[in-house]
């Protein structure tokens, strides 16, 4: 390849401009006139109860009142994996805020006012908040009709249980792995639920215009998806694909909230009611934890096997999560797990049960990690104690067991190239491992802590992305794609592609935001994999550009288009010296002949991409036979903590990151992906603690109570190192990156606490005040009061992983 | 009952009627057409809002539009009219945001620091910031750049 001139380079964000000074436009931020209207929603108080009656009248008689919709109006169902969520629900409700109707008026107060009037009669059930119970052969259902749902083909739901869905992984004989190992150990560990916590809120606008066609206007990472979604929900009403346009403008921050459809449903539902007028919903803050996605609870049991040099010989991972009264996509982050819960290890005998639980708390979805966070906390851990067991540095011991290229994956598949022994030597020696470190305050203790980490982006074998490219007269071009700009940088990253290409210089380029009636189609943007994927189609759409341009110059100029280049936006031929044509001169006009007609015209192009190599059949009692995964990003990370001996508060004095980018399209955005993702992952092992009552309201949904870092929080030091062991069918190379970097820092902390206070604390988070609790010799599990971070408010090590109804079919 | 109010609003006199029981964000976004406050959490925990009244900070969602009355408010908007301040240029070489949300707040909560402090250290930037709630960004880049204007300003000082 010849020397790259805008791929690996930093050129500033071409949002940048717009960002700074106000000018970039969010959903909220579209004037829609004075036609528009706007809805408050009226929600249930329990977490579990059947809707008897609704009487909307007195809130019908309010003035400024438009309509009220209920489930009578509205009773679709819909989902993106498999069809288990309720626009409105009609018979029952499943967590505490749940739409039961919502009241649409000409300003956003009056349906306030009104829709405390909505009188809403129920019958209240048993909740499902404790997942012993959840499993029991006699449990309360969460989803009575579970068996009549569609779904997708593999998703593996018991009828009759609570079990959503349950993805098995076996690989070799887990006995005998057992049996071949001198030393096992086997632990619980938890980790409560999150929130994504996006500073814009979930807002959208829907219009169902007087012809029939239903636009939204969304923020959103998923305008495709979301059309798909609504189509099929829709379909009912006789909307299809052709009948809907989603429309997203730049989201204020996404993490995975933003991914798939939930409220947004509410907005094409209540859209369609008012036929004529847009309305706007708006989630407040709190509306915003409770009612969208949450990352998932989960209790995870783990068994490792080594033998005495450190050659793991079996794990058996078994994960319980705590999915919500709603799995639609949450149940595809306990497939996800259910496939990679070994880490980025070889390991030969493999068991994984990840299951998927329906509990009567928010729905559970995606959050940047998309479950590897989870479940890394717990390995991570895990591999720390065993190496301390060996008596093994827990360096050297992973680096005895890390994965490398061409090892079979617990799934049977092959691993993809990895730098993940570089990473983990870089980190090592970045953060001095091995070199214990004293605090010149006599009230503080110091710890380092390690973890490696991997992950796959977790797609359907079909997730496609699309790119369009046109020129303008200057030679400037603009890039359609459907890859959502979500902050991670993804508009200045396709530009670089196709500036590499095409050697028109990034500021020359524009990227535009998705618009289903315009844009090409992407599948969503999701699992770090537009980089890659969207990467792909960008590449594919300039090289289809180039070749278009070379034609003309072969037809117009009769040289050879196999001896054409590109240098400096100037078409130049190898076979003549002296040629060279600016862009700007044909791209739109064409190129005139000598008898004054015009050869050419306007340069278009496009690409697509699709790994046409996955596949998610397999073996359902085995996981074997399929390609689920398309690759996996690895790496390794490390922290310095220093910890108030007194106060339990730990302070990073130094995080390091590696990540294998495969190629860093734009180094300074990948170093930004690390600091932003540390950052993140840091606070949900030391601040974040959300918490539920026993009858399953949460109690912090907001941010004076749920607490996101502030300026005053971070790091003294983090440290990016980016390796590049390239993916081949990869742009340039490329991998994903963003949502990795987050994965390892609740292990890291729990290993450094451990490092530094000789405690191990198993559940998640590592709060000053458990900290400042397992200094005093008591365990927080012990005396922690009447609220739960996940539907368990037991002892973690009492939970019993078995259960008859889990055993069933 | 409406009431009017006048107020400067980025150098310009506006005279609106509003209901006691408006707030100032509503006002400013929806009657007066500024969006660059934005709607984050309503309770004054996220500052996405952040607007200067008089040159100082507030959260506008906090502030009743009747309490803005004959007060100078500066937005995003107000603050770029002649070209970007060194703290947005600096802001924006070093690539300080990512989906942008928090800027406009980011910004204001800056220029209201350089305003009393020219060069301050990085710990003064950390405090002044610390009620701009970002996701995104884990603030290193955001406090580089506040802390570069200073160290420019500095130099020339």
């Amino acid at each position: 390849m010849n020397q790259l001139k805008f791929v690996g380079q930093s050129p500033e964000r071409i949002d940048g401009l717009e960002k700074i000074t106000g000018a970039a436009t969010y959903v909220d931020d579209i004037d829609f006139g004075a036609r528009l209207l706007h809805a408050e929603i009226v929600e249930t108080p329990y977490a579990h109860a059947l809707i008897k009656s609704i009487d909307t009248s007195a809130a019908e008689k309010v003035p400024g009142v438009v309509r009220v919709v209920t489930g009578k109006d509205f009773p679709y169902r819909f989902g993106l994996y498999m069809q288990d969520r309720f626009s409105f629900p009609t018979d029952r409700v499943r967590f505490v805020g749940e739409q039961v109707a919502a009241v649409i008026a000409r300003d956003a107060k009056t349906a306030k006012r009104a829709a405390k009037l909505v009188k809403v009669v129920y019958e209240e059930l048993e909740p499902v908040l404790d997942l012993t119970k959840a499993l029991r052969d006699d449990a309360v259902l969460v989803h009575p009709d579970l068996g009549n749902y569609t779904r997708c083909p593999w998703f593996f739901p018991r009828a009759g249980t609570n079990i959503a869905h349950w993805r098995k992984t076996r690989k070799g004989d887990i006995e005998k792995g057992f049996a071949e190992a001198d030393v096992i150990l086997e632990d619980t560990y938890t980790v409560p639920r999150y929130a994504h916590c996006a500073i814009e809120p979930h807002v959208v606008v829907g219009l169902y215009d007087l012809s029939g066609r239903l636009t939204l206007w969304s923020a959103s990472q998923s305008p495709y998806t979301q059309r798909h979604v609504l189509a099929q929900a829709l379909a009912p009403l006789g909307l299809s694909h052709q009948n809907i346009r989603v429309v997203t403008p730049y989201v204020g921050g996404g993490f995975g909230g933003k991914a798939g459809v939930s409220m947004e449903i509410i907005g094409a539902a209540l859209a369609i009611m008012v036929k004529g007028h847009p309305v706007k919903v708006r989630w407040s803050r709190a509306q915003e934890f409770y009612n969208t996605y949450q990352r998932q609870g989960v209790i995870a049991r783990i068994k490792l096997g080594a033998k005495k040099d450190g050659t793991l010989t079996a794990i058996e991972h078994t994960l319980h999560w705590d999915a919500g009264g709603y799995v639609e996509y949450g149940a595809n982050v306990v497939n996800a797990v259910g496939l990679s819960a070994t880490g980025p290890y070889r390991i030969p005998n493999v068991k994984i049960d990840s299951v998927c639980v329906y509990t009567n708390l928010p729905p559970g979805g995606p959050y940047r990690g998309f479950g590897y966070s989870e479940f890394h906390f717990g390995l991570e851990s895990h591999m720390t104690r065993m190496a301390h067991k060996l008596g093994m540095d827990p360096v050297e011991f992973r680096k005895k067991n890390a994965i490398r290229e061409g090892d079979t994956l617990a799934y049977g598949a092959k691993m993809n190239p990895s730098g993940l022994l570089e990473s983990i030597d870089r980190v090592a020696a970045e953060i001095g491992w091995g070199k214990k470190e004293v605090s010149k305050n006599p009230n503080k203790v110091i710890g380092k802590g390690f973890a490696c980490y991997w992950k796959a982006p977790a797609m359907p074998p079909n997730a496609a992305s699309c790119a369009f490219i046109k020129f303008n007269e200057d030679a400037s071009l603009n890039i359609t794609i459907s890859g959502m700009e979500i902050g991670q940088g993804l508009l200045t990253v396709m530009a670089q592609i196709a500036a590499e290409i095409l050697t028109v210089p990034v500021e020359k380029i524009r990227v535009e935001l998705p618009d289903t009636d315009r844009n090409p189609y992407e599948w969503q943007t999701v699992g770090s994999h537009v980089t890659w994927g969207c990467g792909n189609a960008v590449k594919a759409a300039a090289l289809d550009v180039r070749a278009k341009m070379f034609e003309v110059v072969e037809r117009a100029h009769g040289l050879s288009r196999d001896t054409l280049y590109l240098e400096n936006e100037r078409v130049k031929s190898r076979e003549r010296a002296d040629f060279e044509l600016p862009l700007r001169d044909f791209v739109i006009n064409g190129i005139q002949m000598k008898r004054g007609n015009f050869l050419g015209g306007p340069i278009l192009g496009s690409g697509m991409f699709m790994p046409e190599f996955t596949s998610a059949l397999s073996d359902p009692e085995t996981s074997q036979g399929g390609h689920p995964n398309v690759h996996y990003t690895v790496g390794a990370a490390a922290v310095t903590l220093e910890i108030d001996k007194k106060t339990g508060k730990a302070r990073v004095l130094k995080a390091v990151l590696a990540v294998d980018a495969g190629k860093a399209i734009n180094p300074r955005l990948v170093k930004s992906q690390i600091v932003g993702g540390v950052v993140q992952g840091l606070a949900t092992v030391l601040y974040e603690d959300i918490r539920y009552d026993l009858k399953g309201k949460l109690v912090n949904a907001n941010f004076t109570d749920y607490k996101i870092p502030t300026s005053m929080d971070v790091p003294e030091e983090i440290v990016p190192i980016i390796v590049e062991v390239p993916q081949p069918d990869g742009p340039f190379g490329a991998r994903g990156t963003a949502e990795h970097t987050m994965i390892p820092a609740a292990a890291m902390v729990a290993n450094a606490v451990e490092d530094a206070l000789g405690r191990r604390i198993k559940t998640m988070p590592l709060t000053a005040e458990k900290i400042a609790l397992e200094l005093q010799g008591v365990s927080y599990e012990d005396v922690k009061g009447s609220t739960m971070g996940l539907c368990f408010a037991g002892h973690p090590d009492a939970y019993k992983f078995h259960t008859k109804a889990a055993a069933k079919k | 009952m409406r009431k009017r109010i006048t107020l400067k609003l980025n150098d310009e006199t506006r005279s609106l009627y509003v209901e006691p029981n408006d707030i100032l964000l509503d006002v400013l976004r929806d009657a007066l057409g500024v969006k660059s406050p934005k709607i984050g959490c309503e309770r004054g925990d996220c500052g996405a809002c952040t607007v200067l009244l008089d040159g100082k900070t507030v959260r506008t969602c906090l502030i009743l539009a009747i309490e803005a009355d004959g007060h100078e408010i500066t937005t995003l908007e107000g603050l770029t009219q002649s070209g970007l301040t060194p703290v947005q240029q600096s802001l924006l070489k070093h690539n300080s945001f990512q989906c942008g949300y928090c800027a406009p707040g980011m910004v204001l909560s800056a220029t209201e620091l350089l305003g009393k402090n020219p060069s301050p250290n990085t710990e003064e930037v950390k405090e002044a910031i610390s009620g701009n709630l970002c996701r995104c960004t884990g603030y290193q880049p955001v406090i580089d750049a506040i802390v570069a204007v200073g160290k420019k300003a500095g130099r020339r000082a």
